[in-house]
């Protein structure tokens, strides 16, 4: 709970630093509600839509009521999905509001002492680190090759597992070995490449996921891309950005700058939605900088989905995608739907497998309620989310969840195992199924 | 006002959990869609059923606590807005569709219910229930029946008003009564589902509704015609109806109001007209076919440069959706969006359009027009800045003399968004001063203590304002 100087501190950033013209941009006519997730699951509650976010951001900003606990309760709330942003005629920017929001709160609240540590553990001793993400998923691989359990709950990680520790364990990919993740080569060519991609690893995806980051490889170079993989990348920063904690986001936005402007590539590939709407929003992100704006709206430019790049440059028309019969069903990123507008490609791509049938399922654009470390810090709204999530899934009779971000991918994983229904559906990232497809034979 | 003791009593019958005065939850709900107002209420309520209503009525009437039911405030005239505090009243509990009879056609449903998922569920029956205001995603039925709303279908089949045969309501007093029914015939007494339906709250809290449902149209066409010319467009609309063509949807849009609509819808609308026209017509296939060429005909003949017909349903959909939007897109261009719904006789469309440009000159304002041009309601829009004292002060009287020249016309100061707080200063213009004293009778003699939505419809004093606050 903040206090009541912490509370002045805060309103007095809010008329500083919040953008009035973005508040005023919206005119209130209500378009976003029934795109809002938290708005419908809270039983309608204005407090838990985004029209009613920002009026509590401008009331704050205006000095009409303080930040107090239930303006925070509303603003923790929200997944950060930005679907109200797509169905807002006004254009409202809303995904830059709440983030501005949520660094001035954070930035201006006191944590208790385990919060701030776990906070500062997590967003400035793991994430902005690639060789410690490594040695944190080499220990969580040990764990899970010898069972002690102790060792991979030393690194704190585990430690933010809630009641739902246990399925989110047992959900959890087999992580490679350390070797493994660290033999990443930073050139690879293809046959006769007709473009030439950067690949952004993202610090999960690149140890966690190991396995479908060496499966976008494949695919960009079956697609006829050689691809360069600078070492000195970071992560995206999202994670932080989303937090509150915008100055060590931009510290990372800096340094994957610099890391990919001296490659003159064609493209910037990512392979999850959520670092891809970090990264394509570098620009916004550093907009007062003046050194740094301009080659962040550089950097973003050629930023693109591996779904978008593949569609682009027609793999599937390209490569021979089967696989035996089974009904497939994809699940949107919200952020690469609503941030990076990427939501044909996908399906395109999905839909020219022969042999599978690809069938949608109801609100598929609608969030999972996986949304960063949503589904551990909100678990029982995220929860909730996730069981309607699951009974549209069931309906469409899929045996196969796509996904496109690792959190939907792990939160499509959780919801499975939820439901008791892991040797009928299996959840998988569009990268593996379509190198699945394109081996095929 | 709600003191301690009040708080208890309306706890104990709504429970808890639906009883909110904490600071945070007055304060989304101390605005709805009208630019400029805001105030914030003492509580807010969600009772589950019409009883509880009423015993909330009581309360509030023996202790003067102004009440105002509240749908999803998507109205445009400030008639959600808690002006006067007390108690905002929530149907969020209060929200389903009780029954679709198809022998009667009709629906019954609560307040609460979201006017698009009612449409849905009686058109998947083959029902249709014409009413389409533009907020229909979001906003309630009970919101659509108090504010009487309409929509881009109401030159062919009305408004909200044709299709409400009966109604469920509570009184100032807590009394619950029924008005209307079943029935295509009922002379018993006085009409009062005609009089509850657009009386904005200030008369009961309706807690049912039947609604008249018809046969689903057999076919719908929609075309876009295009002009160089304001005054043609308009024009074509008057020669439309004159030839005996009533088209289930006649819609205007010029062309700043087209280019904010294409920045947000991105379906390729045609940004280099001065202006155009949604039409569509609906009924049996041949009759559409041969109105629809009619119509293209028509336009053609007024100097449109070119009609195109929606080649599918998606398409069509896309550019109902993209007129739907075409306030909240025109937000895009300036901070503060007012906009107005003078309505005048469809054969008066032009020379209000013509007025309401040289109007916009007169006060160097950019006014954005669009509407429903086939039932002579347009919503001539100006995007301003509320912060810009001397700009509001222009757009004010601006709209002034856009209310004046309508009721020369032959028209009224609002078609469809009510009158609420925004317009009550002007009503006197469309009235007159016995015309005002007779509905102030009828409200006091049945809200005595002024206790439902006070301060709407009825202005204070005669200070003219729609947008400029002191």
């Amino acid at each position: 709970m903040t206090t009541l100087k912490e509370q002045a501190i805060i309103q007095e950033e809010f008329a500083k630093r919040m953008d009035e013209d973005e508040l005023l941009n919206c005119m209130r006519c209500g378009f976003c509600l029934p795109s809002c997730p938290t708005y419908v699951e809270s039983g309608f509650k204005e407090a838990h839509s985004p029209r009613g976010r920002i009026a509590l951001m401008k009331a704050v900003a205006d000095g009409l009521i303080e930040p107090d606990e239930d303006v925070e309760r509303s603003l923790d709330l929200c997944l950060g999905c930005r679907a109200c942003e797509p169905v807002c005629p006004s254009g409202v920017k809303y995904g830059h509001l709440l983030e501005e929001a949520r660094d001035i709160i954070n930035q201006n609240k006191k944590y208790s002492l385990p919060v701030r540590a776990v906070r500062n553990f997590v967003f400035n001793g793991l994430f902005p680190h690639q060789n410690r993400m490594r040695a944190a998923a080499g220990l969580l691989g040990f764990y899970q090759r010898s069972g002690l359990q102790s060792a991979a709950r030393k690194t704190g990680m585990l430690n933010w597992l809630p009641k739902n520790l246990s399925a989110m364990e047992k959900v959890l990919p087999q992580v490679p070995k350390l070797k493994e993740m660290k033999n990443r080569p930073s050139y690879l060519s293809a046959d006769k490449p007709v473009k030439i991609a950067a690949f952004f690893t993202g610090c999960l995806m690149d140890t966690m996921f190991l396995e479908t980051n060496n499966a976008t490889i494949k695919l960009l170079q079956l697609a006829g891309c050689e691809i360069h993989i600078p070492q000195n990348q970071a992560c995206c920063g999202a994670l932080h950005g989303h937090s509150g904690e915008k100055q060590t986001a931009k510290d990372l936005a800096k340094r994957n700058i610099e890391a990919f402007e001296k490659l003159d590539t064609d493209y910037i590939i990512t392979n999850a939605g959520g670092c891809g709407a970090f990264l394509i929003d570098y620009g916004h992100l550093l907009k007062d900088d003046r050194e740094w704006h301009e080659r962040a709206v550089k950097f973003s430019e050629k930023l693109k989905d591996i779904s978008q790049i593949l569609y682009e440059l027609e793999f599937h028309k390209k490569v021979h995608l089967e696989l035996p019969g089974q009904i497939v069903t994809y699940q949107d990123s919200c952020h690469l739907r609503n941030v990076m507008k990427t939501s044909i490609a996908p399906r395109t791509l999905l839909n020219s497998i022969r042999g599978i049938e690809f069938r949608e399922m109801k609100d598929a654009d609608r969030c999972c309620g996986s949304a960063g470390i949503y589904n551990i810090v909100e678990s029982e709204m995220s929860m909730q989310i996730l069981d309607h999530k699951m009974i549209q899934a069931k309906s469409a009779n899929a045996a196969v969840i796509v996904a496109s971000n690792p959190g939907c991918l792990l939160q499509m994983k959780l919801g499975i195992e939820r439901e008791g229904l892991q040797h009928k559906i299996k959840a998988v990232h569009i990268a593996d199924i379509l190198l699945e497809a394109a081996c095929e034979k | 006002m709600v003191d301690v003791q009040i708080k208890e009593k309306l706890t104990a019958i709504v429970g808890a959990e639906n009883y909110d005065d904490s600071k945070a939850g007055r304060l989304v709900y101390s605005y709805d869609a009208t630019p400029n107002f805001q105030s914030m209420p003492d509580a807010v309520i969600s009772p589950r059923n019409a009883q509880e209503i009423s015993q909330i009525l009581k309360i509030c009437s023996s202790r003067g606590i102004p009440i105002v039911p509240r749908g999803s405030g998507t109205n445009l005239c400030a008639g959600t807005c808690p002006t006067e505090g007390g108690i905002v009243l929530l149907f969020k509990h209060m929200n389903k569709v009780i029954e679709i009879d198809e022998e009667n056609l009709t629906v019954t449903v609560q307040p609460g219910v979201i006017t698009l998922d009612m449409i849905n569920q009686v058109e998947a029956r083959g029902l249709f229930y014409p009413p389409d205001p533009s907020s229909m995603k979001i906003s309630t039925i009970g919101g659509n029946i108090n504010e009487n709303s309409g929509g881009l279908r109401g030159l062919k089949y009305g408004v909200t008003r044709d299709y409400v045969m009966g109604l469920e309501a509570v009184l100032a007093n807590g009394e619950i009564i029924r008005t209307g029914g079943k029935l295509a015939k009922d002379v018993a007494g006085y009409d009062f589902t005609r009089l509850l339906v657009g009386s904005e709250g200030t008369l009961a809290i309706i807690t049912e509704a039947t609604l008249k449902l018809i046969p689903l149209p057999e076919a719908k066409k929609t075309m876009l015609a295009l002009f160089q010319d304001l005054e043609q467009a308009a024009k074509s609309v008057s020669k439309i109806i004159a030839d005996k063509i009533i088209p289930a949807t006649l819609e205007f849009l010029d062309q700043p109001t087209l280019k904010a609509v294409e920045d947000f819808a991105q379906i390729g609308l045609p940004t280099d007209v001065k202006a155009v026209l949604l039409i569509e017509q609906d009924g049996p296939v041949d009759v559409v076919e041969m109105d629809m060429q009619k119509m293209a005909e028509i336009c053609q003949k007024q100097g449109a440069v070119s009609v195109q017909l929606a080649k599918s349903e998606q398409e069509a959909e896309a550019l109902r959706t993209a007129r739907r939007a075409a306030l909240s897109a025109l937000a895009r261009l300036k901070p503060t969006t007012i906009l107005e719904d003078a309505t005048v006789p469809r054969s008066e469309i032009a020379n209000m359009v013509k007025a309401i440009n040289e109007i916009s000159q007169k006060y160097g304002l950019s006014i954005c027009t669009f509407g429903h041009a086939g039932d002579g309601n347009l919503h001539p829009t100006c995007p301003a800045d509320a912060r810009d004292k001397n700009e509001m002060e222009r757009v004010e009287k601006a709209f002034e003399e856009i209310f004046i020249k309508a009721i020369e016309l032959g028209g009224t100061i609002t078609g469809e968004h009510g009158v609420g707080v925004m317009k009550a200063p002007y009503l006197e213009l469309k009235l007159g001063q016995a015309g005002i004293n007779a509905m102030k009778a009828v409200k006091t003699g049945l809200d005595p203590n002024n206790i439902l939505n006070p301060g709407k419809i009825f202005a204070k004093d005669n200070r003219k304002r729609v947008v400029v606050t002191q």
